[in-house]
């Protein structure tokens, strides 16, 4: 393991069940949750689509992942980020949104929600601050 | 000649609905499916687009991918109608001829 | 390992890994048997660890990688079991691994 810390953004853009990316991408985030690393998950565009509460995949036939997403907080990733403008374009809000606890075992200290919506700039200020942006 | 035309690609992703409802001609009906339905629900910034077509199309999102991605018929552009697999299979057998907009 | 294990008279596929193939054929026979292939008999204690992850796996649809499973662990069974000294003296060959095994769960999810 590395002593350096990294800054990993993985960036979220596509919308969950039509494309297997959404899936991978949660994946990857989870097994690369191991390296210690300083790691945010960033949702644009269709990608906002990934946190819709009320998802139920069982007339589908599919993987209903969404509650997944829950776990990250458990997973130590704690920077999960929405563009507000790729909300409004779709017509949603923050309340449409699952919310994502974060808690600290040893200490108790907790976060009832970690999803921060922010603005367009804010995205690009975080992409500069990236070493490393992974791409789904 | 009338035709069921099916999207199943986001909006905001693929120009499939663009051009679908460009070519669809007056009558004809359109399907949206899997990541299309996205483009069935209120407040997008394609809403008007759909509205407008719905002034001289018929069209339809289907159920089971509405719920899939958590959004219940209330949020619905007003006049697209909700059909289940069955639905979808009767829409295919009433028309002439299917167009996938892939 | 074979590509079926037999529980009470009855075949369930397993993959290369020892894993059940399929998540749903899963009863409680299914972890006697894999538990007494890797020599170990199960206690209450056990049973606890595994009948958590199936609730996990139920809830968040993945099986926890190991410091995960540690900490939810000593969250839901209290700290003196969220630890991973513990959980390697019920489970030797790897607390998430060879419990996700024997509750019929998938491969976990991040363990490195």
């Amino acid at each position: 393991m590395s002593e350096v810390v990294k800054k990993f953004m993985y960036l979220n853009r596509k919308a969950p069940y039509g494309t297997i990316y959404a899936w991978e991408a949660l994946e990857v985030v989870l097994i690369g949750a191991a390296f210690d690393q300083d790691v945010s998950v960033m949702f644009l565009d269709d990608g906002v689509y990934q946190l819709t509460k009320g998802q139920d995949t069982k007339a589908i036939g599919v993987k209903n992942f969404s509650a997944t997403y829950r776990t990250l907080g458990d997973y130590e990733v704690k920077k999960i980020y929405v563009d507000r403008a790729s909300l409004e374009a779709r017509g949603l809000s923050p309340d449409d949104l699952v919310e994502i606890a974060w808690e600290d075992f040893e200490t108790e200290e907790e976060i009832e929600n970690i999803v921060e919506v922010i603005d367009s700039a804010r995205v690009s200020e975080l992409m500069n601050e990236s070493d490393a942006i992974f791409s789904f | 000649m009338s035709i069921l035309h099916t999207v199943n690609k986001s909006p905001f992703e693929r120009n499939a609905l663009e051009s679908c409802l460009k070519f669809a001609t007056d009558g004809a009906a359109v399907l949206l499916f899997e990541d299309g339905i996205y483009a069935a629900l209120k407040g997008t910034r394609v809403e008007s687009h759909v509205s407008e077509a719905l002034g001289r199309l018929k069209v339809y999102a289907l159920g089971p991918d509405l719920q899939a991605r958590g959004f219940a018929e209330t949020r619905l552009i007003e006049g697209v109608c909700v059909v289940d697999y069955a639905g979808f299979v009767d829409l295919a057998a009433e028309h002439d001829q299917v167009q996938a907009w892939l | 390992m074979s590509d079926t294990i037999e529980v009470d008279g009855k075949q369930f596929a397993v993959d290369e890994e020892g894993y059940l193939a399929n998540l749903n054929d899963w009863v409680p026979g299914v972890a006697n048997v894999m538990a007494a292939q890797d020599n170990l008999e199960l206690t209450d204690e056990h049973w606890d660890i595994i009948n958590f992850l199936r609730e996990y796996y139920e809830e968040y649809q993945i099986a926890p990688a190991v410091r995960v499973l540690t900490k939810a662990v000593g969250k839901k069974l209290g700290k003196d079991k969220g630890n991973s000294k513990y959980l390697y003296s019920l489970f030797p060959y790897g607390p998430a691994k060879q419990a996700c095994r024997f509750a019929g769960l998938p491969k976990p999810t991040g363990c490195v």
